[in-house]
């Protein structure tokens, strides 16, 4: 959403960043140091930083007091929350999302990765590689980045010693194998291979991290993949002009191109893409439009209009993260976001706040939707509890569950005994079996 | 924007008239167009704005046709509310948070759209597009709920609102980009032109309140400056500057070296001072 010009014609565009690391490898230290010498910090915010480091020990500066932005964080030394940070080079511009270490906050981690394109992995050289090195890894890799910097840190404590850095780049190799990964001897602390490259690791022949970030090709382009365009709201001003908002997703548009509106299966053509500009000949993702079809169509928020084959039903295989104190139950029932839809879900499995693990997704209604590894926009969902209304857990869709083979785990008359049994009251006892009967009946 | 007026029952944008305000109305009517602002603007004018932001605002609200709701703490006021007789945490206090939650609460508010960007404070960056409010309007920053790819949860508890910040990743010089690509009219006092102000030490103050106090020997002089940031005029200085266009903006902050809301005194007036306004309810 946020403009990009002004960088030089030979830029390129926007990079999102997100960074993991276990307590204390120094990761707020190295953002500190990124953003300060990449001079994205102004002089007043570091003179308030100079006087508050002086009750602390982390150097001359402890860079970490530019991100820790909560009071709680300051007096205990930790990040506990998602910090978005904003830099620009003559070459780039980035948007870094300052993730917690804690494993109480994982949940964190998952949502700085799920709109982040690269990772940054830190290690602290004198520890080597440690389970949450390797959960960092995995959260990243289940949501969809494959480009990494693992950064070896604090290099300075081990004596910038080569075997060191061999050892622990060797066995992250092995972690992101099949994932584009640099590995760079850093210390974030004194700034070697932050922004130059360091004089005291003659033997390291690659760049420094921000040549790295200004230079790596991440290729986010999705305007050639299919048109996914989710219907946000109708608008209908007055009588004559009834038109479809929402953002592309993915793919381009044209007028006079054929789309299909799911979940109906009806197909029309796109009359006008109307825009505050005026009419477009063809727009494409992320460009946020309305469209205008040829034939009278009945669309509501939810729906999306697509062009290419896409997946529509009930039944879907997903790697689900969770996120909150109240455990995944599957006799419980969710809200499901996906897109611009809501309905309810169950999901046939028990996780643990932060745990992650594979699922079988049941919707009371039909999604529209592609693999996550396909399509980010269209393969991603949040489940929402009810009772507390709170983002409990996020899901990456892996695969369509033929109805046929799922339906053999239970019986239709199982199914409806237990919708009955869960529900509040009879009214809900009814309206649920109704759904499911019809469900059933309509296949 | 959309996501909003599809979900909540009432939303309504808060214009607090300055840059930020006036690209979120752009994308507003971006958004919605061909259709009108489905929402109204809420103005908490605490009446301490200069003259020149009230002027600015009711010719905006007038030529985008949007329904504009000004709210102020009146009886805050009758009590002789201003900053130097009550502190500015007090007055900051009743005049913009007691009036914005008296505001929400007065027209049922759900959902408010405000222009915070999260590159303008260090607490501001832990907040979610989509912020969750209690019953009081306050912002409990360890219980926020998580927000991954676009998907915001629009779900409320009774009594909960949501603070919504379309401009959460956009960064100063943006926000400049895109008043300038979309020309987009702003308050004149962002423009460099003579100005009478008086100059304390580093600040420069336009005094256009009679209660801000003058020291001995101060004289208002004549000085070339603009408003980097809009505010109350007690509280916000300007700066020295030649940049008399919005490309001379882009450039002058290209090199600047000095925060936006440095020259804010309110941000600075005790250790985790926005953190603490917002718990409290602020923006």
């Amino acid at each position: 959403m946020a403009p990009g010009g002004g960088l030089d014609p030979s830029s390129s565009g926007l990079l999102r960043i997100c960074t993991a690391g276990s307590v204390d490898d120094g990761k707020s230290t190295l953002i500190g140091r990124l953003l300060h010498d990449s001079q994205a910090i102004y002089e007043d915010q570091i003179r308030s930083v100079e006087a508050a480091s002086k009750s602390r020990t982390a150097g001359p500066i402890d860079f970490s007091l530019f991100t820790d932005g909560l009071k709680a964080e300051r007096e205990q030394g930790i990040t506990i929350d998602v910090a978005y940070r904003y830099f620009a080079t003559a070459r780039r511009k980035f948007i870094l999302a300052d993730t917690p270490g804690h494993e109480q906050y994982t949940r964190n981690m998952a949502t700085g990765a799920s709109t982040a394109e690269l990772a940054i992995l830190l290690v602290d050289a004198r520890h080597g590689v440690r389970e949450q090195s390797r959960r960092h890894a995995r959260i990243a890799r289940l949501l969809g980045i494959t480009h990494f910097v693992v950064a070896i840190n604090k290099m300075d404590l081990v004596d910038f010693d080569r075997a060191v850095f061999d050892g622990i780049a060797a066995e992250f190799a092995r972690i992101l194998d099949g994932a584009s990964a640099v590995t760079i001897p850093m210390s974030a602390l004194m700034g070697d291979n932050v922004i130059t490259r360091s004089q005291r690791t003659p033997w390291y022949e690659g760049v420094s991290l921000l040549e790295h970030l200004e230079a790596v090709d991440v290729d986010t382009d999705v305007t050639g993949k299919a048109f996914r365009f989710p219907v946000q709201m109708v608008l209908r001003p007055h009588h004559e002009f009834r038109g479809f908002a929402g953002q592309i997703q993915s793919g381009v548009i044209r007028a006079g191109d054929q789309v299909t509106v799911w979940p109906g299966g009806r197909s029309t053509a796109v009359s006008r893409i109307v825009s505050w500009e005026g009419d477009l000949p063809s727009a494409f993702a992320p460009m946020s439009v309305t469209l205008v079809l040829e034939d009278e169509i009945d669309i509501s928020r939810g729906d999306m209009l697509v062009a290419g084959p896409v997946q529509v039903g009930q039944r879907f295989t997903a790697d689900i993260v969770w996120m909150d104190e109240r455990p995944l139950e599957s006799t419980r029932v969710y809200l499901l976001k996906h897109t611009s839809r809501i309905v309810t879900a169950e999901v046939d499995r028990r996780l643990e706040l932060n745990e992650i693990g594979p699922a079988a997704v049941r919707t009371s209604r039909p999604l529209i939707f592609d693999a996550y590894r396909e399509n980010r926009a269209t393969g991603s969902f949040v489940l929402i509890d009810p009772a507390t209304n709170f983002t409990a857990g996020a899901g990456m869709i892996g695969a369509f569950e033929a109805e046929a083979a799922a339906a053999g785990h239970e019986g239709a008359a199982e199914r409806l005994a237990r919708l009955a049994r869960r529900a509040g009251s009879d009214r809900e006892a009814v309206d649920a079996v109704r759904v499911a009967l019809e469900e059933i009946l309509g296949k | 924007m959309r996501e909003v007026a599809a979900e909540f029952e009432r939303p309504v944008m808060l214009y607090s008239i300055g840059k930020d305000s006036s690209v979120m109305l752009r994308l507003a009517q971006k958004a919605f167009h061909p259709a009108p602002l489905p929402f109204p603007l809420l103005h908490i004018d605490t009446s301490y704005k200069f003259r020149e932001m009230i002027e600015f605002r009711d010719r905006m609200a007038a030529s985008v046709g949007a329904r504009l709701i000004v709210h102020t703490n009146r009886e805050a006021l009758a009590d002789g509310t201003e900053p130097f007789a009550v502190g500015t945490q007090r007055c900051c206090g009743l005049l913009k948070t007691k009036a914005l939650l008296d505001a929400l609460r007065e027209g049922g508010f759900d959902a408010a759209f405000g222009g915070a960007r999260r590159d303008e404070e260090r607490s501001r960056a832990k907040e979610r597009v989509f912020s969750l409010r209690d019953a009081h309007g306050q912002w409990d920053p360890k219980r926020q709920r998580p927000e991954l790819w676009n998907l915001l949860n629009s779900r409320l508890n009774p009594g909960e609102s949501i603070r919504v910040f379309p401009l959460s990743n956009w960064t100063e010089i943006d926000i400049w980009q895109y008043i300038h690509a979309e020309n987009i009219p702003v308050v004149p006092m962002y423009f460099a032109r003579d100005r009478e102000a008086i100059v304390r030490g580093d600040s420069i103050m336009i005094r256009e309140q009679s209660f801000v106090p003058l020291l001995p020997g101060e004289r208002p002089q004549i000085v070339k400056c603009r408003m980097r940031s809009l505010g109350c005029s007690p509280c916000t200085g300007a700066i020295r500057s030649d940049a008399d266009t919005v490309p001379k903006i882009i450039e002058e902050l290209v090199a600047v070296r000095q925060s936006e809301r440095q020259l804010r005194v309110i941000d600075h007036d005790q250790d985790g001072s926005m953190e603490i306004k917002k718990r409290e309810g602020y923006f």
